[in-house]
């Protein structure tokens, strides 16, 4: 019998220009950088560039080049005049999408799919959201003229490189704070390019400024003196170690941390839409997402149709190269988190759990797991507690929708939540029941400039977009509350 | 002809609704400004603060799931009950912090006054701090505040009563259950205002209130990992400050201290938004 596949499509990588090293971009321009390491493919494990590893004094020469930027242009410049520079780097975001969208997908690993449709145009909404707020901060609710921080450190993660770096960098700059920002080690080249936006909007220097490292070029920017804000996105354990770090310090922060997100179906879901979100709850991004459906609650009388249903739609995911257009899947984005999400599936085995995985070749090299579903599941397993951040799916069951809630609220993190069911006011209820900053219903892992992201408990502090997320980087005008 | 003695009254701790001593059985002398005794106050332990918490927990989704309405008029209820021993304060306020009584009737005065102030904000924080977010695609999405669970309070030294009322009020009439360890110096107070609660029909265990060290409890109160927020408006040692908060990052605590009174960012600082979307279509 013939059988019909997917011809493969690929994005041309040749609208991109990856140097063979690149430096800091500290005031304005590109350092010659050293203790060089090298940023991989994931999807092949070849050499896409080598990136500089940010010693203390990078980053002190990057907060001193924003405290001067913020004392002698940023804060002098009217909120107008902000908001039209960020007006100009999303203009520019879009213009250059593309070549972000098969960058990212490169450098990160993930489809190009996802990188074109979603990280890249939502980067671009992200500043020209914030662009318009950048005249209006007197309407934000923090009173008549609230004052930036001042300079503010920014750490982000790899799962969605030029995507948390417009979270952090448009609200800041909106609310007029200069920005240190260090890229995730292993997904710094969007960064770095991003920084040519900021040379070709003529964002005056030193208002950006990219320091690419580790953790040790991290906590140097946590640790620096100079910064007056600390925002944040990874895990809860570096989290915590933040939290600590400034406990001493005046500094603010805000905090996007981990999460185990419950995706409740309700007997009276809509099975075919739920299983469509379902997927996209948990293997959207190789399930690299801290808001991930990684814990799928199914009511027992419709258990065993999601169940079958899903396998079947999970059989179809294509995994495979990121810039083929076809790929639903790419690449883990690390072997050190491909070395995770082995051992706690492993767990998995080990506690007793069920694991199923279609039949699906993945290339020798590179990092690949495929889409997995385990079942038989306690809340007692690791694979039901702990942050997976990889496609990997815990299925658990429930009679009443009580027993739903207090499933889903048994455990430390709060980020967000799925649920589905036809019935209103069932879904409302739920919502009003789950503690997590972040409900879905009938949809997942849906993401806007204008709605606010975050957690509670010790998915982190603060909210990231819309009116809420902007006043994490404003302070009162008049009191010293903090 | 002899004198009638006075009956003097035993001041105990206040969780759940129930008046107990410290399960520690400690006390200490509370003295007022000349120096002489005036009564033994409970020193609460580590142990009555886990009891104060599991009471707060317990007393947490029935509180929040209270109308808003109905939460405003507990709290103004409050303002009424404490206005009908507006002068029983005065007195005891006057005696321990050494004040004259027309200045601790002042006190008193803003007391009820702020109860009053912040009963009315129970119906409005979504209107303050809550959005509908016009996010581009075919999708209701729309962010409400809501109470953050159990959170704890250091009242301040000054002002024993005024200082308590800044503490508990913002706290609780969002929905929040809370603990507040009351003035050191002068906690008297705050326990015959525990008598007050508990005649405003406030559920048993929505305020808890604990006497005693400072010192010894808020490292506590920080490293509870049932305790969702902590006011430390009443800690102004900055190492003890940086203890708390290095010990709250355990939980992600959120920890605020506060200098201005009377505003809905002390309500707001102990409530979580929560974003919620779905879809529109036919």
């Amino acid at each position: 019998m013939t059988t019909f596949d997917y011809a493969p499509a690929l994005e041309s990588r040749t609208i991109v220009t990856i140097d063979p090293q690149y430096g800091h971009f500290i005031n304005g321009s590109f350092t010659k950088g050293s203790n060089h390491f090298a940023s991989i493919n994931p999807s092949d494990e070849t050499v896409l560039s080598h990136v500089a590893l940010g010693s203390a004094q990078d980053i002190d020469t990057a907060v001193d080049a924003a405290r001067v930027a913020y004392e002698s242009v940023w804060s002098k410049l009217s909120g107008k005049e902000r908001g039209k520079y960020l007006y100009r780097i999303a203009r520019i975001l879009q213009e250059r999408a593309r070549e972000f969208a098969v960058l990212e997908s490169l450098d990160n690993g993930k489809p190009i799919r996802e990188s074109r449709d979603v990280d890249v145009p939502l980067a671009a909404a992200h500043f020209f959201y914030h662009a318009g707020w950048a005249d209006k901060l007197d309407y934000a609710g923090m009173g008549n003229s609230p004052r930036p921080h001042g300079v503010a450190g920014q750490i982000i993660p790899w799962n969605f490189p030029i995507l948390m770096l417009s979270w952090k960098i448009a609200p800041a700059l909106a609310a007029g704070n200069t920005v240190v920002l260090k890229p995730a080690e292993t997904t710094s080249l969007t960064a770095l390019l991003f920084a040519q936006v900021c040379q070709q909007a003529e964002l005056p220097a030193g208002v950006v400024n990219i320091v690419t490292g580790d953790g040790s070029t991290g906590a140097a920017l946590v640790d620096h003196p100079g910064i007056d804000k600390i925002a944040f996105t990874g895990s809860t354990e570096v989290g915590k170690a933040i939290a600590r770090a400034i406990a001493p310090t005046k500094k603010k922060a805000t905090l996007e941390l981990g999460g185990k997100a419950a995706n409740i179906v309700f007997e009276d879901a809509p099975i075919d839409e739920t299983v469509e979100g379902i997927v996209n709850g948990i293997f959207f991004n190789q399930g690299h997402v801290c808001c991930a459906g990684s814990r799928l609650l199914l009511q027992e009388d419709v258990a065993d149709e999601v169940l079958s249903k899903l396998k079947v739609r999970v059989a179809k995911i294509r995994v495979g190269n990121p810039l083929d257009k076809n790929t639903d899947l790419g690449a883990i984005n690390s072997s050190e988190q491909l070395l995770k999400i082995r051992e706690l599936s492993k767990s998995g085995d080990d506690e007793g759990a069920e694991r199923w995985s279609p039949p699906c070749t993945v290339p020798e090299k590179g990092f690949w797991f495929p889409p997995t579903i385990f079942t038989g599941i306690t809340q007692a397993h690791r694979i039901a507690r702990e942050e997976i951040f990889g496609p990997v799916l815990s299925v658990l069951t429930f009679r009443t929708p009580q027993e739903a809630i207090e499933k889903a609220n048994n455990t430390p993190y709060g980020l967000s939540a799925g649920i589905w069911s036809e019935k209103g006011s069932r879904i409302l209820w739920a919502a009003q029941q789950l503690k997590a900053g972040v409900i879905w219903a009938n949809t997942f892992n849906k993401f806007d400039p204008a709605s606010p992201f975050g957690g509670y408990k010790e998915s982190g502090w603060g909210r990231e977009g819309g009116r809420h997320g902007l006043t994490a980087y404003l302070k009162d005008a008049e009191s010293n509350n903090e | 002809m002899n004198e009638r003695l006075k009956v003097k009254k035993t001041y105990k701790l206040f969780i759940g609704g129930a008046f107990p001593r410290s399960e520690s059985g400690r006390t200490y002398e509370v003295k007022g400004s000349d120096g002489g005794f005036i009564a033994n106050a409970c020193m609460a332990s580590r142990k009555d603060l886990k009891d104060a918490v599991v009471a707060a927990r317990s007393a947490q989704s029935t509180w929040a799931s209270a109308t808003a309405y109905n939460r405003g008029q507990i709290l103004y209820r409050i303002a009424e009950m404490l206005e009908g021993r507006s002068e029983q304060f005065v007195k005891e306020i006057s005696a321990s912090e050494g004040i004259s009584e027309l200045k601790a009737e002042r006190e008193v005065l803003a007391a009820i006054d702020r109860w009053v102030w912040y009963a009315g904000w129970s119906d409005k924080l979504a209107v303050l701090a809550g959005s509908t977010n016009p996010v581009s695609g075919p999708y209701y999405n729309f962010t409400i505040p809501e109470a953050m669970g159990v959170v704890g309070a250091i009242a301040t030294e000054k002002n024993s009563l005024l200082g308590l009322v800044d503490a508990i009020a913002p706290i609780i009439v969002s929905g929040n259950t809370c603990i507040v360890l009351a003035s050191g110096t002068a906690p008297l107070s705050a326990m015959t205002f525990a008598e007050v609660l508990a005649t405003s029909d406030l559920p048993h265990g929505v305020c808890n209130i604990l006497t005693g060290s400072k010192e010894e409890l808020a490292p506590w109160f920080a490293s509870h990992m049932d305790i969702n927020g902590l006011d430390i408006s009443g800690v102004d040692e900055p190492s003890l400050v940086s203890d708390i908060k290095t010990a709250g990052a355990q939980n992600l605590k959120r920890i605020h201290s506060f200098s201005k009174v009377q505003d809905p960012k002390r309500i707001l600082a102990f409530m979580e938004a929560k974003t919620i979307w779905h879809p529109i279509g036919v």
